[in-house]
């Protein structure tokens, strides 16, 4: 019997070594804050293998370019997001503070700061993991920060929790064309968008606070990109409040459109349920759904949302001051405000939204997703409290779980 | 039990690791330089230059086993000057894949290319040289840069950032923040869908100084009529401006921006698969760009270069907007003014 347990204990540990060698030499790698904190830091990203630990110790890390990870299954670890600060101001080149473009990868418990263009790019990563981490430009809204805080585009399984991103010039979080996908327990504050899904499948995004930006959380579809076609999104529990930060995103991006003092708002996207939200003090409107209003070229494209369901949110104060084109015309032919719901009538009555929130919502009559605003023939959206059924729940692999526990 | 069970974790580890560690090569002599076909292919990653034989003692001293070449269109690199080469072992031979010239290399196969700038006696001092090895698992690049007195270069994986001073086409001079990019760079502008792989060898914009040089590559391994020739970027004789402007793009920007690049997700392509004009820029709108938009609509406005947020990229130096993101730390005017008459004369609606 325990010579059996041995030759078992031998035979697993050979099998082991062969799946995944690497795990029993992975090492942590410990890089200082200090002098030639680029090359020093880079480097360790460089050789890092799969399995290690890139420790990021306390301080400020002043970096003169770009750094960048190509390595599978790596965990960038610092001692906090007050702690360990990867300070971007200086920076001469790269499009962004940090590029991710390996799978299996955990970021964790540091802060990039005032990066020349997005904070933390990662790119066809798969499974990766923001957890605890602070992306600021601490000179607050400025047209002149970076574009995206935390930006994962074109991946699978995406797991974003316990983040804090402020100042973003597009947006504080924002997945692009990517799949399974979780936004949870983060603070978007002062960005232009706080949390935007763009462009993608398969999103849950809850338990999040958005306030202070120009707009809460954007669901948006746009056309001419590789994917296309954005559906499956739950927006839920979250506490969207107070964005009411002049848009200050350079002009030309979509975002630049979007209102100051929205909410939620739903763009040519497909199936998205929001509900169980605390909405308010959003001047614009707490939600809306429109469609993509500009003119496009791509035969592929649908610019009009559908199976948009709304229920179980709670309101508070919305529409006192809309910023969109004809909003204070409509506001005054509805007695003085937006009213906290609208739909723009895109696409007509079979693409209407589900509502069953005990507030007004409106429907702008313009089935035409390019009309304007100022066009618009309001009339109530009937009140329906038979929901939909639901959308899959996004379950992660389990070791992304494991990882922010 | 425990012995037992140490030793069984132990073997391959130390087999591992003896695998992996770093064989010294013998030091060839220098006149008749072969180029080591061992350092080219093993698994590993030579700390100097010399090791794998391609340069004898000096950056202007290439093998005799390395084919020379250049560029019609060529990627702008801060007005640096750069030599290029080929190394083919022996008995192996390129394939020509398709009408448009791109090469297949066979395995243990390098390309070879220094950048550097004329001194003041207008005596070109090379700065570093990145190799590109084929090895059996796939391509690698490296970055080496060279030592103060050029008889052998370093490898530097964390890249590396020196002040030069550039003698641009006018006369003029400027002082320049050369960046030899460090090796994920490398692959940022090396990578179709996420492996490294080379970029410049198009046989339609490969020059070759000798017709042996051309057959030395080529050996027999296509009919060249075939192959369609890149126009150069600066031929005003024989192209037309969109023809040199396609070249340009192609060249400068198609290596990330083409389905399988570092920009697929912009959907902004300037490759041959970019079909209908949004995908090439004509009317589209900005996805990603932040700031990098500079308050423009489109990426190409056909007849306003000044609104175009192509143009505006390409003339920045602020690392949030500057178009391509990396490995450059000046504006090429020329090219600029290229893009600028193209769009200029493109006809609107």
């Amino acid at each position: 019997m325990y010579i059996m347990e041995r030759k078992y204990t031998i035979a697993f540990a050979a099998t082991l070594l062969a799946i995944s060698p690497v795990h029993l030499w992975a090492k942590t790698i410990t890089v200082l804050a200090g002098d030639d904190a680029q090359g020093r830091l880079q480097e360790a990203l460089i050789v890092a293998e799969p399995g290690d630990v890139v420790e990021l110790g306390i301080g400020k890390f002043i970096l003169t370019d770009g750094l960048s990870l190509d390595v599978n299954n790596v965990t960038v670890r610092g001692q906090g997001a007050k702690e360990t600060i990867l300070d971007f101001t200086g920076q001469a080149g790269a499009g962004e503070g940090l590029l991710v473009t390996s799978d299996d990868v955990v970021l964790r418990e540091f802060a990039v700061e005032n990066s020349k263009g997005d904070g933390i790019k990662s790119k066809g990563a798969d499974r990766i993991v923001f957890h605890k981490l602070r992306v600021e430009w601490t000179g607050g809204p400025k047209a002149t920060n970076g574009a995206y805080g935390i930006y994962p585009v074109e991946s699978h399984y995406i797991l974003i929790d316990s983040v804090v991103v402020r100042g973003a010039s597009d947006a504080g979080i924002y997945v692009g064309q990517s799949r399974n996908i979780i936004v949870r327990s983060s603070v978007a504050f002062e960005n232009v968008a706080g949390i935007e899904i763009e462009n993608s499948y398969d999103a849950d995004v809850y338990d999040n606070v958005a306030t202070g930006n120009t707009a809460g959380i954007l669901v948006f579809d746009l056309p001419n990109l590789p994917q296309l076609g954005g559906k499956n999104v739950r927006i839920f529990e979250n506490i969207v409040v107070n964005n009411m930060t002049p848009n200050f995103a350079p002009k030309g991006n979509i975002v630049a459109s979007v209102p100051t003092g929205t909410g939620i708002m739903v763009m040519a996207n497909r199936h998205v349920h929001i509900f169980d939200n605390v909405i308010g003090e959003n001047g614009t409107t707490n939600i809306m759904i429109v469609g993509y209003p500009l003119k496009f070229d791509d035969a592929k494209y649908d610019p009009i949302p559908s199976n948009v369901a709304i229920w179980d949110n709670q309101h508070m104060r919305a529409g006192w001051a809309p910023e969109m084109s004809g909003g204070k015309e409509l506001a005054a032919a509805m007695g003085g405000s937006m009213p906290p719901i609208f739909w723009s009538g895109a696409g007509g009555a079979p693409n209407a939204p589900m509502v069953s929130d005990d507030v007004l919502a409106i429907n702008l009559g313009l089935t035409e997703p390019m009309s304007d605003p100022a066009t618009a023939q309001p009339a109530p959206i009937t009140i329906s409290k038979t929901l939909p059924p639901g959308l899959p729940v996004i379950v992660l692999p389990t070791a992304m779980e494991i990882a922010v526990r | 039990m425990r012995i037992l069970l140490l030793t069984a974790l132990l073997l391959p580890i130390a087999a591992a690791l003896s695998a992996k560690e770093y064989v010294p090569h013998a030091v060839i002599a220098a006149s008749s330089l072969p180029v080591s076909g061992n350092m080219v292919m093993d698994a590993h990653l030579p700390a100097k230059l010399s090791e794998y034989g391609f340069f004898n003692g000096a950056a202007n001293a290439p093998s005799s086993g390395l084919i020379p070449y250049s560029l019609a269109t060529p990627l702008f690199s801060d007005y640096s000057e750069k030599q290029r080469f080929i190394y083919l072992p022996p008995g192996t031979q390129v394939l020509i894949a398709d009408g448009f010239g791109r090469v297949t290399f066979p395995v243990g196969a390098a390309i070879v290319k220094s950048f550097g700038y004329p001194d003041a006696q207008g005596k070109l001092k090379i700065i570093e040289t990145r190799v590109l090895l084929n090895r059996a698992e796939g391509w690698t690049a490296l970055p080496y840069v060279w030592n103060a007195d050029g008889s052998d270069a370093d490898l530097r994986v964390g890249g590396l950032r020196t002040n030069v001073t550039a003698t641009l086409p006018d006369g003029k001079t400027q002082l320049i923040s050369y960046a030899v990019p460090n090796k994920n760079q490398c692959k940022q502008c090396h990578s179709s869908l996420g492996k490294i792989e080379p970029i410049g060898p198009l046989l339609g914009n490969m020059r070759f100084q000798t017709l042996a040089d051309k057959q030395r590559f080529l050996g027999s391994s296509v009919d060249v009529k075939k192959v369609q020739a890149m126009p150069a970027w600066d031929d005003v004789k024989d192209a037309t401006v969109a023809q040199r402007a396609k070249s340009y793009l192609y060249v400068n920007c198609a290596h990330c921006h083409r389905p399988t690049g570092s920009a697929s997700n912009s959907g902004l392509f300037f490759d041959e698969t970019a079909i209908g004009p949004t995908a090439q820029g004509i009317y589209k709108h900005p996805v990603a760009a932040g700031r990098g938009s500079g308050g423009f609509e489109f990426v190409i406005a056909p007849g306003k270069p000044e609104q175009s947020i192509l143009l505006y990229r390409l003339e920045s130096l602020d690392p949030g907007v500057a178009m391509p993101e990396l490995g450059r730390a000046s504006v090429h005017k020329e090219g600029a003014d290229l893009l600028r008459q193209w769009i200029k004369e493109m006809p609107q609606g």
